[in-house]
């Protein structure tokens, strides 16, 4: 569990990138919903977390590559793997990313 | 239509193979390949994939699943030499034909060569043939490299060169590098960036010949570069970047008109309805972009207009380009034109004339309104300029078929 920021630290629309290995991007929806997501795009090496967030999609800044944050889908191409989506929590106002596993590794 | 074929197997092509299925075209599908490899990724060749970081097997634009669905019949390693003059009968190298009622052209661009290229070492950077070429010849210790040209290949050759620990230099004939993409102010923040990467950069001298070791002209090795106001320049290795031109020499003797590409209306369609082209060899609405952009966009509306047999759809995308080069990020979208003003809207330079720190964002203004924005580092910005830039271009549009 890896605390991220103050939740009034993410305005809504907005999005942080934590510099794991790899790195997780963690968005802040204008309804106010929290996602996070590996931050590479799985297409070429750009970061997400500087994409353009809308609704629950977030467009990659280099080539427009779509993913869904709910599922880490991406919703056209270039991109055609999904990125791996992580849980978040708010604890005594702190978001914190639950990593999910790497493929392969024991959870 | 029953039969319909792409001529050209890279991005554009397969990206119009793509849009051939999603758009319901459910006949026989021949895609034709002058390389014998799948689909791959271009991009990274003078980047990841030279510095070794990325190999072959990331390159690849589809896989088996993807392949499956799109049920093409692949001819790979034969070149198309020509189309009957209806545009019905694509012949290939090998003498075989295929009769055909719809023709996607996607034959792109080959690199351009300089006079007496016989010499070892030298090399040019476009397909995945020349860069396993020469990122074999990288790897054998330290050489002197002389790039020449030093638009986005040179710019990003030279770079994944010198962090390889080669000793480099960049030699381009015009004032400053990228001078009619970015104009003055900008093309030299960009210069800079070569010094910073330790990159010695050579302006304003064309190359008049290359030397090599052997007993007469184009033989042996190369051993140098001599440059037009006399200097010479030693070298191990050279690497010639001057650009691409477009592979049409085959549709000569076709019903075509060829003019620095193949001449389409704004909608990707050539003089003939059943013949579209897109990518780097298309010369559409009057313009020919050799963008990633151009060849993944393009082949929608092409597809939608081969299908319908007419021009429904036209294809009228800001220009969009980046590239990475000495660890920074350079994106620009729209068109400079001399005379555009240019405004630092974030951002700054550093002291020796390159970015700053924090990176930068410029926008171009012509007439008051902003047509194009370049940024270093800054992407999610330059995302908000690109989409703004957009929706004027559409607002534009739309203002233009009122009146």
């Amino acid at each position: 569990m890896i605390p991220v920021c103050r939740l009034e630290d993410l305005p809504e629309g907005e999005s942080v990138r934590v510099e794991t290995t790899p790195p997780v991007a963690v968005f802040r929806t204008e309804g106010g919903a929290l996602y996070a997501i590996d931050d590479t795009c799985t297409h070429q090496d750009a970061s997400l977390s500087e994409g353009w967030l809308e609704g629950c999609l977030v467009e990659c800044p280099l080539h427009a590559a779509s993913f869904d944050l709910r599922t880490g889908e991406p919703t056209c191409l270039p991109a055609r793997r999904p990125v791996r989506t992580h849980r978040v929590t708010v604890q005594d106002g702190v978001i914190h990313v639950h990593l999910t596993a790497e493929e392969g590794t024991a959870a | 239509m029953r039969t319909v074929t792409i001529v050209g197997a890279s991005l554009a092509g397969l990206y119009a193979a793509r849009e051939l299925r999603a758009q319901g075209y459910d006949g026989r599908l021949v895609i034709v390949g002058e390389e014998p490899h799948r689909p791959y990724d271009r991009p990274p060749l003078s980047k990841d994939f030279l510095t070794g970081r990325a190999d072959e097997n990331q390159l690849a634009l589809t896989d088996a699943e993807e392949t499956a669905g799109l049920d093409a019949e692949w001819l790979l390693g034969v070149r198309a030499r020509g189309l009957d003059p209806r545009g019905r009968t694509v012949l290939l190298g090998d003498g075989r034909t295929v009769s055909t009622d719809g023709v996607v052209i996607a034959t792109g661009a080959t690199a351009r060569r300089l006079p007496g290229e016989g010499y070892a070492g030298v090399h040019t950077l476009r397909t995945l043939d020349d860069a396993r070429a020469l990122r074999a010849a990288l790897t054998g210790g330290p050489r002197r490299i002389v790039v020449i040209g030093g638009g986005f290949i040179g710019a990003e050759t030279a770079s994944s060169c010198a962090r390889l620990g080669h000793a480099v230099t960049v030699v381009e004939a015009a004032p400053l590098p990228l001078l009619p993409q970015l104009g003055p102010q900008m093309a030299a923040v960009c210069a800079a960036l070569h010094r910073r990467g330790g990159v010695e950069l050579v302006t304003g001298t064309g190359v008049s010949a290359l030397t090599g070791t052997g007993t007469s002209t184009g033989t042996g090795a190369v051993a140098g570069v001599d440059l037009a106001d006399g200097r010479r320049l030693p070298a191990d290795l050279v690497i010639v970047g001057i650009g691409a031109r477009p592979n049409t020499a085959w549709l000569v003797g076709s019903a075509l008109t060829l003019h620095d590409g193949v001449l389409c209306d704004d909608g990707c369609v050539t003089a003939l309805p059943q013949v579209v082209a897109v990518g780097d060899v298309a010369r559409t609405g009057g313009i020919r972009a050799e963008h990633w952009t151009s060849a993944t966009e393009q082949p929608r509306v092409a597809v939608t207009n081969l299908l319908a047999g007419r021009t429904l759809a036209t294809a009228r995308a800001v220009p969009y380009f980046w590239s990475d080069q000495y660890g920074s990020r350079i994106q620009f979208a729209g068109r400079y034109r001399d005379g555009d003003t240019v405004h630092l809207t974030e951002g700054g330079m550093a002291d020796d004339g390159g970015p700053g720190e924090a990176g930068l964002l410029a926008r171009y203004e012509r007439d008051g309104r902003t047509v194009a924005v370049l940024s270093v580092d800054r992407p999610r910005a330059f995302m908000r300029f690109r989409r703004a830039l957009q929706r004027g271009d559409r607002q534009g549009a739309e203002e233009e078929a009122v009146l």
